[in-house]
C-alpha cells in the first residue's frame, strides 16, 4: 500500500479483487509483530507503560497525550500494532481441534503421507478442479477424502501399521493409551508433503496444518483491549489483557522450571496449564474446560465471545447498528391526519435536524433559521463552517452565527411540517413495516398516525412504540418519497389488494351512513362532509313533510368517489341467497356504483376495508396512489362523523335475548345432550358402527363432537335471530368492522365445546377430568362442553374447562411467534441475495438463474386484481365495452 | 414385475433434451453461459431415464399455478 510522507493512509477508493483466508504462520506473526512481550506487568509505579509489557507503547496508544512509538499517531489516530509472545512449548489452538483430528487420523504416523494411493489422490484432485469450475464448495468431497484415508490400516508408502487415535475433550489425542504431546503432533503435521495437503483441500502456501499448533502467539494491539480508568483513578484492564497476563506468567514459569531441570511431572502440569490459558484466551466456552473467571467470579469475555451470538461483532456490531437522527415513542391515533402524515411531538421535532447547504438563494432563509436558534421551533441546532467544523447554536451566539453565515456553510435546521421521515414498527416482517411519512409537528408526547395505516405496521394503541428516522440527503428523500411513501404501499404484493384501508369504526360508520335510505338534513350533510374537500351538495333526494330538502347517506358517500367510477359487487353483509337478485337485493347488499354515484348497496368491509376493500382497490389501480390516499383520508373522516351521527355503543343489555329464545336454546341443548346419551348407550352396548378407518372410541368422540357442535350452532342461530341489525354487535359483525357472529353466540347463546388439540378435554385424573364426574363418564359436561353463555356465567366445572382450553391458545401463540420468527430469519438469510433482473429472471449473485421468470408469469401482483384472471377481463371490457364472463 | 417409467408419473414434469440451436437461443435470450443455468446431476433418476449426458441442457416444462406452464432449463453435470 502506498503510504504518503505524513504516514497517513491515502483514501483512494479501490475495488477488492479477491479475499484469501488462511492461517497465520509463526513467521508471519513475528514479521508483523512490533515487539516481543516478555513481562506480565503493564504499568510502572508512575502509571507509564512498561517496555516489552502488555501495554508497550509500540502496540499503540489509548491514553490521550501519549504517542505511538511505531507510527507516531495519537490515541484515536493509531490503529494499533500486533506484538507476539514466544511460547516455550507448542500448544494446540482450540479452534482447529476438529481438523487436526481429521488430519492426524488420515496421515501416516511414521512418514506423514496421506493414507491414499497416488491414483486416488489424483482422482480427487481432478474432482476438485471440476467443482471449482462450477464454483461449488468442495466441503463434501474433502470429507470423503478423510473418510477414505482413515480406512487405510497399513501405510502404502512406508508400510507402517496405523493405530487408532482417540480424541478426548478438550484437546488430548490418545494413540493406544499414549497421549501425544503437542510437539509430536506438530512434528507429524510438519512432515505432510505439500501435494498431499492439496488433496485434503488445504493450500500449503496460506495454511500449513502445523500452524494450527501454536509456537508463537500474536498479541492483539492495545486498541483492541483498552483499559478503562475508574473514577477512583484505579485502572481496570480488559479481559483479554488479564488472559494475556496469565499466559505470560505460566510461559515464564514453564521456562524457569524446564531450565532448572524440573521433574517431568511438573513440566507436564505446566504444559497443561499453558494449554488451558491459551484455550480460554481463544474461547472461554469450550465444553469440558472450566471457564476462566474474573476475581469477581464473572467468566471472562475472550476472543470467541466477542464475535459470537446476538450481541457479538457480527450480529451486534456489523449486521445491526445503532443510528443517529432517530426517535422512538408511544403511538396514538389521529383520524384527522392524512395516511401519508405522521404527527411528531414538538419535543422530538426540536431535536431532530436536517442539513441544508447554504447557497446564495437560500441564504436569507437559513439566516432566519439560525437567528431563531435552538429554542424557538422551526430553528436550527448546529452549523457547519466551510472547513467542516461543527458549531452549536446557542442563545448567546445565534445572532453572531447568523451574521457570519455564508454560502458553502451547512445549517442543521430543525424538522418541520412536510419533511420526509421513515416510520417503522418492529418486528419488520415485510416492506410495509417501514414506510415514509410527511411530518406534522404536533403538541403532546406521542407519535400520531391515521388508524388506517395500522394494518401494514400491525400496530394498535395499547402502548405500542414506533421508531422514526430522519432522512439526511436529497437523494434519500427523493427515493423514499417515490418508493416508500404510504400511498405507494396501499397495495400489498402479498395478495395484490389494498393493505391500507378502513378499519373498525370506519367500517361501522360507513355501514350506518349508507345502509338503506336515511334522511339527512342540510345541516347534517354539511357537517358530515365538513372535513372533506367537497364544496357543493348534489340535488337533494327529496323533501320532507315540512318541505325541507334531505339527502341520503348514499349520496353523501358518493361525494368522495371519483366521478367516473363504475363498480358492482356483493357486500360483506350479503346473505348469500340461492339466487342473487343483483341490484334489486332486498337486503341492500348488492353494491352498484355508476359514474361515481352509489346507486344501491351498503358500504362495508368489502368496499373500503383493509385487505378486502373493492372500491379502494379499483381506485388505486385506476386513478393512482394520490387519488387513493385522498379517498382513504376522506373515508376515515366521513366515517368517523358518520358513526358519531348515530352513535355506536355496546353494553351488557345488548346480549339480552327474549325468554322464549332462551327456552329454545335450552331445549336445543337438552336435545343434544340426549343425543349424546343415546350415542353413549349405543357405544356401551357395542351397537355403534365405527366410521371407516377409525376405532370405535374415535368414532364416538367424533360423533359426540359433531352433535355438540351442531347444538352450539343452533343456539347461535336462535340467538342471532333475536338480535337483529339494530344490535350494535350484529352491525359490527355483519359489516366486518370487528368481531364475528361466533363471538356473539358465545356471549348470548352458548359457549360450546372446549378443546385441547382439537379433541374434547380428557386430561386430569385417572379415567376422569375432575372428581365431580364418574370414572369413564363420556357425557358432554364431563369433557368440557360449556352449556352456559358468557352472559349467564359459567359454573365451576365449565369455568375450569374454559381455562384449560384458553391456556392452549396462549401457549400456541407464544410458540408460533418464536417459531415463525426463526423461520423468517432463515428464509431471509437464504434468499437475501436473490434479485429480479430487468429481463424478469430471478438470479443470485453469480448470475446463476434461479427462476427463469419471476413468479413463473413475470407479473407484479400489485398490478393484477387479487392475482386472478379478472385483470384481463377488466382490460377487455374496458376496451370493448362488453362484459366478459 | 412390470417396469414403470418415471416419466409417466403425474408428479414428474416433462423433461426433454434440447438441441444445440435451442440451447444457443436460450443462452442468448438470457445473455448467459451454460454455467449460469441451474444444474442437474447426471445421476438424477429422470436424467438417467431420458438418457441425457453431461453437457446437455434439459428443458423441463412444469405446471405452474400462476402461468399454466413454465419452462425451466437445466444443465446436466457430473
Amino acid at each position: 500500500m502506498v503510504i504518503s510522507m505524513d504516514n497517513t493512509i491515502p483514501s483512494i477508493p479501490q475495488r477488492i479483487g479477491a479475499i484469501r483466508f488462511g492461517l497465520l504462520s509463526p513467521r508471519e506473526i513475528r514479521k508483523m509483530s512490533v515487539t516481543s512481550i516478555i513481562t506480565a506487568d503493564t504499568y510502572d509505579d508512575d502509571g507509564y507503560p512498561i517496555d516489552m509489557g502488555l501495554m508497550d507503547l509500540r502496540l499503540g496508544v489509548i491514553d490521550p497525550g501519549l504517542r505511538c512509538k511505531t507510527c507516531g499517531g495519537r490515541a484515536g489516530e493509531c490503529p494499533g500494532h500486533f506484538g507476539h509472545i514466544e511460547l516455550v512449548a507448542p500448544v494446540l489452538h482450540v479452534g482447529f481441534n476438529k481438523i487436526i483430528r481429521k488430519v492426524l487420523r488420515s496421515t501416516c504416523r511414521n512418514c506423514s503421507h496421506l493414507l491414499l494411493e497416488d491414483k486416488q489422490k489424483k482422482a480427487y484432485l481432478n474432482q476438485f478442479a471440476k467443482l471449482n469450475v462450477m464454483s461449488h464448495l468442495p466441503d463434501d468431497l474433502i470429507n470423503n477424502v478423510f473418510k477414505e484415508a482413515r480406512k487405510t490400516k497399513i501405510c502404502p508408502y512406508c508400510g507402517e501399521e496405523q493405530l487408532e487415535i482417540k480424541f478426548e475433550k478438550p484437546s488430548d489425542y490418545i494413540e493406544n493409551d499414549y497421549k501425544l504431546t503437542p510437539t509430536e503432533i506438530r512434528d507429524r503435521l510438519e512432515h505432510i508433503p505439500d501435494d498431499d495437503l492439496k488433496v485434503m483441500g488445504m493450500d500449503p502456501v496460506s495454511a500449513r496444518p502445523e500452524w494450527m499448533v501454536l509456537t508463537v502467539l500474536a498479541v492483539p494491539p492495545v486498541t483492541v483491549r483498552p483499559s478503562i480508568t475508574l473514577e477512583s483513578g484505579q485502572r481496570s484492564e480488559d479481559d483479554l489483557t488479564h488472559k494475556l497476563v496469565d499466559i505470560i506468567r505460566i510461559n515464564q514459569r514453564f521456562q524457569e522450571n524446564r531450565d532448572a531441570g524440573a521433574p517431568q511431572l511438573i513440566i507436564e502440569d505446566l504444559w497443561e496449564l499453558l494449554q488451558y490459558h491459551l484455550t480460554t484466551f481463544f474461547d472461554n466456552e469450550v465444553s469440558g474446560v472450566p471457564p476462566a473467571r474474573h476475581r469477581s467470579g464473572r467468566p471472562l469475555k475472550t476472543l470467541t465471545q466477542r464475535l459470537k451470538g446476538k450481541e457479538g461483532r457480527f450480529r451486534g456490531s456489523l449486521s445491526g447498528k445503532r443510528v443517529n437522527f432517530s426517535a422512538r415513542t408511544v403511538i396514538s391515533p389521529d383520524p384527522n391526519l392524512s395516511i401519508n402524515e405522521v404527527g411528531v411531538p414538538y419535543a422530538i421535532a426540536r431535536r431532530m435536524t436536517i442539513p441544508v447547504r447554504v447557497i446564495s438563494r437560500n441564504l436569507e432563509m437559513m439566516r432566519a433559521y439560525v437567528a431563531r436558534g435552538g429554542e424557538t421551533h422551526p430553528g436550527a441546532n448546529y452549523v457547519f463552517r466551510e472547513d467542516g467544523r461543527r458549531l452549536k447554536i446557542t442563545e448567546d451566539n445565534k445572532e453572531e452565527l447568523a451574521e457570519k453565515l455564508e454560502p458553502g456553510w451547512t445549517v442543521e435546521r430543525q424538522m418541520q411540517d412536510g419533511d420526509i421521515v421513515l416510520f417503522n414498527r418492529q418486528p419488520s416482517l415485510h416492506k410495509m413495516s417501514i414506510m415514509a411519512h410527511k411530518v406534522k409537528v404536533l403538541p403532546n408526547k406521542t407519535f400520531k398516525l391515521n388508524p388506517s395505516v395500522c394494518p401494514p405496521y400491525n400496530a394498535d394503541f395499547d402502548g405500542d412504540e414506533m421508531n422514526m428516522h430522519v432522512l439526511q440527503t436529497e437523494e434519500s428523500r427523493a427515493e423514499a418519497s417515490i418508493l416508500m411513501q404510504v400511498q405507494e404501499n396501499i397495495l400489498s404484493p402479498r395478495f395484490g389488494g389494498p393493505i391500507i384501508g378502513g378499519i373498525h369504526d370506519h367500517i361501522s360508520g360507513m355501514f350506518l351512513l349508507t345502509r338503506n335510505e336515511k334522511m339527512i338534513s342540510k345541516n347534517d350533510a354539511l357537517e358530515l362532509l365538513r372535513k372533506s374537500e367537497v364544496r357543493e351538495l348534489p340535488e337533494p333526494a327529496g323533501y320532507n313533510d315540512a318541505g325541507d330538502p334531505f339527502w341520503t347517506g348514499k349520496q353523501i358517500f358518493s361525494q368522495i368517489l371519483p366521478n367516473d367510477l363504475n363498480l358492482e359487487f356483493k357486500a360483506n353483509v350479503c346473505f348469500k341467497c340461492d339466487v342473487c337478485k343483483g341490484r334489486d337485493c332486498e337486503y341492500d347488499s348488492y353494491v352498484v356504483v355508476e359514474n361515481g354515484e352509489l346507486v344501491a348497496g351498503t358500504i362495508d368491509e368489502k368496499a373500503i376495508g383493509a385487505f378486502k376493500g373493492k372500491i379502494l382497490d379499483s381506485i388505486v389501480k385506476r386513478y393512482g396512489s394520490t387519488e387513493a390516499a385522498q379517498f382513504v383520508d376522506d373515508v376515515t373522516r366521513l366515517a368517523i362523523r358518520g358513526v358519531m351521527r348515530t352513535g355506536l355503543s355496546f353494553g351488557i343489555s345488548d346480549e339480552d335475548i327474549p325468554r322464549e329464545a332462551r327456552l329454545n336454546i335450552d331445549e336445543e341443548l337438552e336435545r343434544a345432550e340426549n343425543e349424546v346419551a343415546e350415542l353413549i348407550q349405543a357405544y356401551e352396548a357395542k351397537e355403534l358402527e365405527p366410521l371407516p378407518g377409525r376405532t370405535l372410541a374415535e368414532t364416538i368422540e367424533l360423533k359426540i363432537m359433531q352433535s355438540l357442535g351442531k347444538a352450539r350452532d343452533h343456539a347461535g342461530t336462535i340467538a342471532g335471530n333475536h338480535l337483529g341489525l339494530e344490535n350494535s354487535a350484529v352491525i359490527m359483525a355483519k359489516s366486518g368492522a370487528r368481531g364475528s357472529m361466533l363471538n356473539l353466540t358465545q356471549m348470548a347463546g352458548c359457549v360450546g365445546q372446549q378443546a385441547v388439540r382439537g379433541e374434547r378435554i380428557r386430561r386430569g385424573y385417572e379415567g376422569r377430568t375432575l372428581p365431580h364426574f364418574d370414572r369413564g363418564d363420556l357425557g358432554a359436561d364431563a369433557h368440557g362442553f360449556v352449556k352456559s353463555s358468557y352472559k349467564s356465567g359459567l359454573n365451576p366445572t365449565e369455568y375450569f374447562f374454559h381455562a384449560v382450553g384458553g391456556r392452549e391458545g396462549l401457549v400456541d401463540t407464544a410458540v408460533r411467534t418464536s417459531q415463525s420468527g426463526y423461520l423468517q430469519r432463515r428464509l431471509v438469510n437464504a434468499l437475501q441475495d436473490l434479485e429480479v433482473q430487468y429481463d424478469r429472471s430471478v438470479r443470485e449473485t453469480r448470475g446463476v438463474i434461479v427462476q427463469f421468470k419471476y413468479g413463473e408469469d413475470g407479473i407484479d401482483s400489485t398490478k393484477s386484481d387479487y392475482n386472478s384472471e379478472d385483470t384481463v377481463h377488466n382490460i377487455v371490457s374496458s376496451v370493448t365495452g362488453k362484459e366478459v364472463k | 414385475m412390470s417396469k414403470f417409467s418415471l416419466l409417466d408419473h403425474e408428479f414428474i414434469p416433462r423433461h426433454e433434451i434440447i438441441d444445440e440451436d435451442e440451447i444457443k437461443s436460450v443462452l442468448k435470450e438470457y445473455n448467459i453461459g451454460r454455467e449460469q443455468l441451474p444444474k442437474i446431476k447426471i445421476e438424477d433418476p429422470v436424467i438417467k431415464e431420458i438418457g441425457a449426458e453431461v453437457g446437455d441442457v434439459v428443458k423441463i416444462t412444469r405446471k405452474s399455478q400462476t402461468a399454466g406452464e413454465a419452462p425451466y432449463y437445466r444443465y446436466v453435470i457430473e
